[in-house]
Formats: C-alpha cells, sequence, structure tokens
C-alpha cells in the first residue's frame, strides 16, 4: 500500500481540520460536535508528535466551553481535572492556566485553592522536569496573599476609623504579608519580567518600613544586566526615589536611563521639566535633546505641553542670545521631515480647528525653526490674529518677526 | 507420551505407537492418523483438525479463557459477514455453503486444519453432506464438495469446526504476547506462500463467494456496506465470545485502522482463488447482474444519464466482445487473461459512449447542448432532448454536496469501540482509564452540541443517487431523449461527431507498472475528469482506474485502426 498513514489517522486530522476550521469562524457549537468525534484518538498512542491529541482536547477544549453559553464554571472545573490527569507532564502548566481562568471570572478563592494544591503536587522526577511552572504557580500564589492582605488592611482601616480594633484580621493579614513576601521575592530573584510582582513586594516592603530592601529590589530589577531591559523597571524605581525624596541628581539618573531605552515615554515631560531648572548647562542642553526626541514621535504630535515645553526653551534660548548652535544640533538631522511631519499647511488648518493652543505653540516652534514665510506660522498666525481678543497671537507675530533672521542662522 | 486427546471411538486416553509410527488406541485399537511429530523448534507448529462433539468445550487456559487459534478468530469474522450479507439480501447458499466451503479448503490448503499433517498424506475425501445439500441450482456448477474433504461434523458449518491443541510446544512467552495461541506466529515470514490471512482477505473471500453465486453485488458495492457498517469490519471482533480473549498481537491482526482499498481486495481473491484451485466460476452470462449490460443500465440510472445511451452501451459490448461467457467468466490462475473487474468495466463502458457522442474535449459538448437546446424550442411532440449542460448543472451540485457530507463521514468516523484494546496485561488499567475519560469527555462535549450520537447508519441501499421522474424541477433526465444530438443518416441515427479521441496511443506493460494507463487530472479535459469524478465517487475508486479501462477498451475499440495503416481521424489529446 502506499499509504503512509493509516485511515484512523487521516480521518482524525480530517476531524482536527473541521474542529479548528469552526473554531476559527466561531461556530462554536459545530466545533464541539466535531470535538467528540476527534476525542477518541486519545485512546491511539500519538507519542511521536510535537503535539499529541490530549494537548489539542486540553486547549480546543477550554476555548470552547468558554465560548459556548451552555456550560458553565462546574462544567469547565470536570473538564479540567480530567485534563489534569491525562498528561502527567503538563499537569502544572493546566493547573496554571486553569488558575488564570478562575481568577479570569472572579473566581479567587478557587483559583487560590487551586494554585496552592498544585504548589504541594510532587511526581518524582516530573517536578524538577515542571520546575518553571511550580515557580509561576508559587508566585501567582503569593500574589494571591498579597491580594488578601490588601483587602485586611482595608478592613482594618475601616475599624480605625469607626474606632475599632481587630486582633484576629490583623493577626491574619500579618499572615498573608508573609506568605506573600516569601513568594514574591522568590520568584523577582529570576531574570524576567516580573512587574505586576515587584510592585506588590515593594507596596508591602514600604507598609512595612522596610524601605532599604525595597530601594535594592527596584535598583536590582532595574540595573541588573541578567533581567531583560524593562523600562517600567526604571519607571517603577523612579516613582519610588520620588516617594521618598531622593534628591533631584538621582531621579535624573534614572530618568535618564529611561530617555535612552524610551524616547517617546510619557515621564520625558517630567524629565525635561526638571533638567530645565537646573543650573547645569549640560543638563538643559540634555533637556532641549529630550524634548525633541519625544516629539519625533508620532504618539507626541498633538502633545500640547511637550511642544509648549519646546516653545519655551527655544525661546528662552533665543532671547538669552546663549546657545543658538544646540538648536543648530537638534534641528540639523530634523530639517528634512520634521517640516512635513509636524507643519504642513494641512496640520496648521487642522490644529487651528481642533485645538488653538496647539496651534499656538507649534507654530511658534515653526516660525523660529522655518522663518516668518513657513506654511504653518502664516497660516496660524493670520488666523489668530483675526480674532482680536486673541492678542498673544499678536505678540507672538512680534516676536517671530523680531527674531526673523535666526532661522538662517540654524539651517545654515 | 505427551498425546493427551481422548480416542474418538472409546474416550479413552491410552495411545501406544505403531510400527509405522502412528499412535493407536490401546484401549480399542483404534488406529489414528497421527504420527509422532518431530519437534523441530517452537515454531513448528501443526494443528490438527478433531472433531469434537458439540458438548465438549476448549480447555480453559487459565481464568482468563480459552485457547484459541486466530484462524478460529477469522471463522467468526467470516461467520458474522455471511449473516450480513444474508440480511442484505445474498441468498443463504453463501453461508452455509459456499464461503465456508471455500474457508475449510484454504484450512486445509494452508494446512491449519482439515488436513493431516504434511508429511505426504493424501487428502481423504469423506462423505459430507453433499447428499443432503440441495443441487437443483445452476447445473452447470461444478460440486465443490467433492473436492473438499470435510470433516464429520453437521448443523451450523462455520461455528461447528473446532481446532484441537497440537503437541507442538508452544513456548510460553509466545503465547503470552497475544490473547490467541498462535498469534505471534502469525506474522513469521514462512507464512507468505502460504497466503496469510488478514481481514481485508476475509472480504475477498465474501466477494469470489459472492461471484460464484452471481449474486447482484460488485466489490464496490461490497465495500461500500462494509465502510457504511452493514457488513462487519471495523471492530469485528466485538462479537467474539466472551472467553476467547483479545490482546497484544492479536490487535495487529484483527483491529483494522484503515478501510478496505478495491485493488487489494481485488488482487487477494485472485491469489486466493488460485491457491485453493479452484476450477472455472459459473458463467456470466447476460441475464446475470453483473453483466456490464445490466451493470451498465443501473450505472446509468444512477448518474441520471438518458436510457436511450443503454443502447450505445450494448452496441459497444458487442463490438468488442466484452458480454461474452468466456471473457466474463472467473478462472483462477489462469495468467494470460486479464480478469474483469465488472463494475469498473461498466463505467469505462459509459465514459467510453459519452466519449463517442459528446467528445468531452471542453468544447464538443458544450456546443452540442446549445444545439441541442435549440432544437428543444421547436419540439413540441417528443420528449424533451438531453442537453449536456443542463445534466452537467444537476449533477455537479449532486456531486458537491454528496462529496461534502461524505467528507463530514469520514472525519466523524469513529474507530473505537466499548470492548477495551490491550496490548498487554499490564496496560489495561490504563486503557479502561482512558476510556472511561474518553467516554466522559464525549458526553460533555456531546451535550454542548446539541445530541451526541454517531452518524446514523444509511439504510442500505444499492443506489447512492436516485432521481425520480416525479420531479417536476426537471432533473431526472431518464427519459431524454438523445434525438437533439443525434443526426439521421440513411434512416438510422448516428452520432454528428466525427472525431474521438483516445486517451492514450499505447497501452502500458501491465506486469511492469502495474498498470495499463496512468492519469493526470490536468493533462486531460475537465469535462473527462468530470465524468470520472463522477463514477469515481459511485464506485468509490480513484479516477485512474476507470481511466485505466476506458483506455483497455478504447484500444479494442479502435483495434484495427490502431494496429493496421497510421491512418486514422483518432488523435491524443494533451
Amino acid at each position: 500500500s502506499h499509504k503512509h498513514k493509516l485511515d484512523f489517522r487521516k480521518s482524525k486530522d480530517l476531524c482536527l481540520s473541521y474542529i479548528q476550521d469552526a473554531m476559527l469562524q466561531k461556530q462554536w457549537k459545530r466545533a464541539a460536535e466535531f470535538l467528540t468525534f476527534y476525542i477518541e484518538s486519545l485512546e491511539k498512542d500519538f507519542s511521536t508528535e510535537y503535539m499529541g491529541p490530549s494537548e489539542m482536547i486540553w486547549r480546543m477544549g477550554t476555548e470552547i466551553l468558554c465560548h459556548c453559553s451552555q456550560s458553565n464554571m462546574k462544567e469547565f472545573n470536570s473538564f479540567i481535572e480530567q485534563m489534569k490527569t491525562l498528561g502527567v507532564k503538563r499537569y502544572l502548566k493546566v493547573c496554571l492556566e486553569h488558575a488564570f481562568h478562575l481568577l479570569c471570572n472572579g473566581r479567587t478563592d478557587e483559583a487560590y485553592q487551586s494554585l496552592s494544591l498544585a504548589e504541594s503536587w510532587r511526581f518524582g522526577e516530573q517536578t524538577t522536569a515542571q520546575d518553571k511552572e511550580l515557580k509561576l504557580i508559587q508566585a501567582y500564589r503569593g500574589l494571591l496573599d498579597y491580594y488578601n492582605w490588601s483587602k485586611q488592611k482595608q478592613v482594618l482601616l475601616e475599624y480605625e476609623k469607626d474606632g475599632f480594633e481587630d486582633l484576629s484580621v490583623e493577626q491574619e493579614m500579618h499572615n498573608s504579608f508573609r506568605k506573600a513576601a516569601v513568594s514574591l521575592k522568590e520568584i523577582i530573584q529570576i531574570p524576567g519580567v516580573w512587574d505586576l510582582f515587584v510592585q506588590c513586594y515593594v507596596d508591602l516592603l514600604e507598609f512595612y518600613g522596610d524601605h532599604e530592601e525595597a530601594r535594592q529590589v527596584l535598583s536590582e530589577y532595574a540595573y541588573n544586566s541578567k533581567f531583560p531591559a524593562n523600562p517600567n523597571a526604571h519607571v517603577y524605581l523612579y516613582q519610588f526615589l520620588k516617594r521618598h525624596g531622593e534628591p533631584k541628581k538621582s531621579l535624573i539618573s534614572v530618568l535618564k536611563i529611561l530617555h535612552d531605552i524610551v524616547p517617546c515615554h510619557e515621564l520625558m515631560i517630567d524629565f525635561h521639566a526638571m533638567l530645565q531648572k537646573s543650573k547645569k548647562r549640560k543638563k538643559r542642553r540634555l533637556g532641549l535633546e529630550v524634548i525633541f526626541a519625544a516629539l519625533d514621535y508620532a504618539g507626541w504630535k498633538e502633545n500640547v505641553k511637550a511642544w509648549n515645553c519646546l516653545a519655551r526653551q527655544v525661546k528662552q534660548i533665543i532671547i538669552s542670545e546663549k546657545h543658538l548652535e544646540w538648536i543648530k544640533q537638534e534641528w540639523n538631522s530634523r530639517k528634512d521631515w520634521w517640516p512635513a511631519f509636524h507643519f504642513s499647511r494641512y496640520l496648521a488648518k487642522r490644529n487651528w480647528q481642533e485645538n488653538e493652543s496647539l496651534a499656538y505653540e507649534k507654530a511658534l516652534v515653526a516660525g523660529i525653526l522655518l522663518g516668518k514665510d513657513c506654511k504653518y506660522f502664516k497660516y496660524v498666525s493670520h488666523q489668530g490674529c483675526k480674532d482680536q481678543k486673541k492678542k498673544k497671537f499678536r505678540t507672538l507675530k512680534k516676536f517671530v518677526n523680531k527674531h526673523s533672521s535666526v532661522y538662517l542662522k540654524i539651517s545654515g | 507420551e505427551d498425546y493427551h486427546e481422548r480416542c474418538v471411538q472409546c474416550s479413552e486416553v491410552n495411545w501406544g505407537l505403531t510400527d509405522g509410527g502412528r499412535f493407536y488406541c490401546r484401549t480399542c485399537h483404534n488406529v489414528t492418523e497421527r504420527t509422532r511429530e518431530v519437534v523441530n523448534s517452537a515454531i513448528t507448529l501443526n494443528t490438527r483438525i478433531q472433531t469434537i462433539s458439540k458438548g465438549l468445550r476448549k480447555q480453559e487456559k487459565s481464568d482468563e479463557g480459552w485457547e484459541w487459534y486466530v484462524c478460529e478468530g477469522f471463522q467468526f469474522v467470516l461467520r458474522k459477514q455471511a449473516e450480513a450479507l444474508e440480511a442484505l439480501g445474498v441468498c443463504p447458499q453463501m453461508k452455509d455453503e459456499i464461503l465456508c466451503n471455500f474457508w475449510r479448503r484454504y484450512l486445509q490448503k494452508s494446512q491449519q486444519a482439515y488436513c493431516n499433517r504434511p508429511a505426504g498424506e493424501s487428502i481423504k475425501v469423506l462423505s459430507g453432506c453433499e447428499s443432503s445439500t440441495d443441487m437443483d441450482s445452476e447445473p452447470e456448477r461444478p460440486s465443490l464438495l467433492h473436492l473438499l474433504s470435510l470433516s464429520e461434523s453437521d448443523g451450523d458449518p462455520l461455528t461447528d469446526c473446532s481446532f484441537g491443541s497440537s503437541t507442538g510446544k508452544v513456548s510460553e512467552s509466545t503465547s503470552a504476547c497475544s490473547g490467541s495461541v498462535d498469534g505471534s506466529l502469525h506474522f513469521m515470514k514462512n507464512q507468505k506462500d502460504k497466503l496469510r490471512m488478514s481481514m481485508p482477505m476475509t472480504l475477498s473471500f465474501c466477494y469470489m463467494a459472492l461471484v460464484w453465486l452471481r449474486e447482484s453485488m460488485t466489490l464496490s458495492d461490497l465495500l461500500r456496506f462494509v465502510v457504511e457498517g452493514h457488513i462487519p469490519y471495523l471492530n469485528v471482533f466485538q462479537c467474539f465470545p466472551e472467553k476467547m480473549k483479545l490482546y497484544g498481537l492479536d490487535l495487529k491482526i484483527f483491529c483494522v485502522e484503515s478501510w478496505p482499498v478495491y485493488e487489494e481486495v481485488y488482487d487477494k481473491m485472485l491469489h486466493l482463488a488460485a491457491f485453493l484451485e479452484l476450477p472455472r466460476f459459473p458463467d456470466i452470462t447476460d441475464s446475470c447482474f453483473l453483466h456490464p449490460d445490466m451493470l451498465c443500465m443501473k450505472y446509468l440510472m444512477e448518474a441520471n444519464l438518458p436510457d436511450e445511451l443503454h443502447n450505445w452501451t450494448c452496441r459497444v459490448v458487442k463490438k468488442i466482445h466484452i458480454g461474452e461467457a468466456d471473457f466474463l467468466t472467473f478462472v483462477p490462475g489462469n495468467k494470460s487473461t486479464r480478469k474483469v473487474k465488472y463494475d469498473v468495466l461498466a463505467a469505462a463502458v459509459i465514459v467510453v459512449v459519452l466519449k463517442l457522442l459528446f467528445l468531452l474535449d471542453d468544447n464538443y459538448e458544450w456546443l452540442l447542448s446549445d444545439f441541442a437546446e435549440e432544437r428543444n424550442k421547436n419540439n413540441k411532440e417528443d420528449g424533451p432532448y438531453f442537453e449536456f449542460k443542463k445534466w452537467y448543472k444537476v449533477i455537479k451540485k449532486s456531486l458537491d454536496a454528496e462529496q461534502k457530507k461524505m467528507d463530514e463521514e469520514k472525519a466523524k468516523c469513529l474507530w473505537r469501540c466499548e470492548k477495551p484494546l490491550f496490548y498487554s496485561a499490564k496496560k489495561k488499567s490504563k486503557v479502561l482509564k482512558r476510556r472511561q475519560i474518553v467516554v466522559n469527555l464525549q458526553h460533555q462535549f456531546g451535550k454542548l452540541s446539541g445530541s451526541w450520537q454517531p452518524a446514523e447508519k444509511p439504510n442500505p441501499s444499492s443506489f447512492q443517487l436516485n432521481w425520480s421522474e416525479d420531479n417536476t424541477d426537471g432533473s431526472c433526465f431518464h427519459g431524454h431523449s438523445l434525438k437533439g444530438i443525434l443526426q439521421e443518416k440513411c434512416g438510422l441515427l448516428t452520432v454528428m461527431n466525427p472525431d474521438y479521441w483516445l486517451c492514450t496511443v499505447k497501452l502500458c506493460t501491465e506486469k511492469f507498472c502495474g498498470h495499463l494507463a496512468h492519469y493526470r487530472d490536468l493533462d486531460f479535459p475537465a469535462s473527462y475528469h468530470f465524468v470520472l469524478s463522477l463514477f469515481s465517487f459511485l464506485l468509490r475508486i480513484q479516477p485512474s482506474y476507470i481511466h485505466e479501462e476506458v483506455c483497455a477498451i478504447e484500444h479494442k475499440l479502435f483495434n484495427k485502426k490502431l494496429y493496421k495503416k497510421p491512418k486514422y481521424k483518432a488523435g491524443q489529446r494533451k
């Protein structure tokens, strides 16, 4: 026979394709129907397959049960219990995903129980083989401990307001804290992205006054090169330092790294503000670089605050008649594309229609960088000056006219 | 001695050895045919038929069940299949005589039973049931029974005979990996020349019996009934008696995971008939169902083609002499003649006729159809003229719908059954647990989808497509006339089309590549492919098989033109 595959196998593959088609078209009943016929694949050994029938059935069954309106949590749970028995190599993964599912459905207590149970699972060699999943399970259980702690803390605060005290709740709270702290500390030691865990852990530490440990944790998370580059790590560290009144110097050094990784981060405005206030020339130079870099990104195009920052600094530089070369340096790499990107006639019209403050700030920048004859400035200032009440546009016009030769020096 | 069977005459176990090396009963001096065996190795296993009266049952191997041999299993299967065929309308002789005699002969030839040891003992012709059977059917049918040696059992032949244990030692380990005693031996190489029994071969037996009896069931019908579940094949071991335990290597023998393939069953039948040294089968005459004239009529109806085409198929059949008994009748072992596949042949004849009338070159048939349509407009008196275009639309729609249904049914095919299968006793609990999970999950998702029922078995029918003249939508073409596409010449209606294209100019040598011709749908016109695919669907075989037959017919039809001088109108199509 030329057939490589037996008809059993062929018909199961065909059945699988029907299930997949139905799922892609969100025909859940039809998918369930064909899944029913696929299920007997479990009785055939496909051990050479990359993904065998039991895993397929777990994944597809989960999707179908989630979407089929008739199914309920009880059925889902019983399904998962059977899936757990099917593949010992996948046991913890199934447990973990089941817990996620329960959490998504608001069943935090059940999720907690499920995770605790899974945590205590031992199965010879498999325990070490599934070490990663076990750690994740512990971590999430720890997270739920934090969640409990948080709830208990709220309760206590409420009591305090009313003048009550409750030792048992307090005791529970401390217990939750201990359990959470241990697990959370564990997981964040492993290189990875643990934003949520880190934040929760830091919250715990701060509450109990262990600021040193918190700072240590956040620094590790941000600066340990073994960990993947994560902008959020720097943000958390910055926020922490700010909360604790750290000197500007440390704040700036943290944000500098953030600027290097994510020039378009929303904190760049704060960063710019800090840099501008600095007495050091280098810092102010950096500030200009930061604000220009942020405005390179499409997401910032209509950010009035950012344009305001840039406009102010540009204005200040021009009035002081010092450091014009800073602007030149920054403008050099942008003069080819910023005009079309920010200062087209179309944008002038649109900005004017939608947001006059935005148009104002941009017009100032455009007028300086491109001269008073540029499309943007001309349009906006013309529109703005039409209205007698809007004095600032006349001021703007005067200012730009006064410094109209600057743009030549800049673009030179 | 290690021979412990009871004496047939006196039921004692008291054996001695004659000078000639045969066992004799010391109590009643009954001499048996049994001689002392030389046990070469654990592998030589000679089972010997012993008639045991109905009362005595097999020895228990253990609590687990009986000792049973693989051929006993196949015997059950054959019996079940014969019963099913009887339920489908096949005459009872099939089961009680033909099939069981074929089977016995097979056992004899393969020396699993009904014979003495292969030490050159001649086969004894014992008196059998032949005197009690009715021989009033076709007198030309030779009596098979005279050629076989039978046991003395009466009653239901297929259940009653049993197989004794042997003196050859089957080592513990070989029987432990299968429920049957000789499961592991079944796959030994030296069995090849003895035509090893297999599940597909049970169908070869059935088909052989059907042909012998000239029943109205073609091989494609038979195989279709198997897939539809009317004939036991898949999970047939469920019907084995409880005590006949099946596990390990037995699964490889009796559990199928593929549907039987036409070619395979057919070829095995040819080998089997030769192996059994059967004589010429009863003649296939023009009153038989298997005759091309009959089958063509059936297929024309099923393909929704005009009845008038039957005249043309008969003409082709007559012209190339494929309606003659000598051509059609099966003669086992005769290697010189090409064996006839009745269903494929009939389908191919129809295809050739369609080519003759419509050319099927993706051009002419449509022009002709338009022509017929025109004539139909003015046609008031006669019945409607056949229009290829209309027919094509109707058939295409039906074919697509049926194919889609068939594909979905294939996807919904359930291969496992309630009876658990396991390779070893150790795995039994795991298998049972898994089965339980499967059943639970099936119920759970079955409820979600609305109803949990495996696809219902369609009622057995020899027609897959039905067209009724009562339909007012004009979708039945049986009564349509071919006048619309024929022309009158000398008072006779002939084709308008003077051309014909051959599927292939030269036939392959079957000996080398196994086929007369090869088919690639891209090389041929779409209409031709469509017609092939229609019959491919009806017969459940690959289009290439029909194509091959078409080539063979064309070569017979245009023989003179092909092999005389190279002056012919027909040209090969690319």
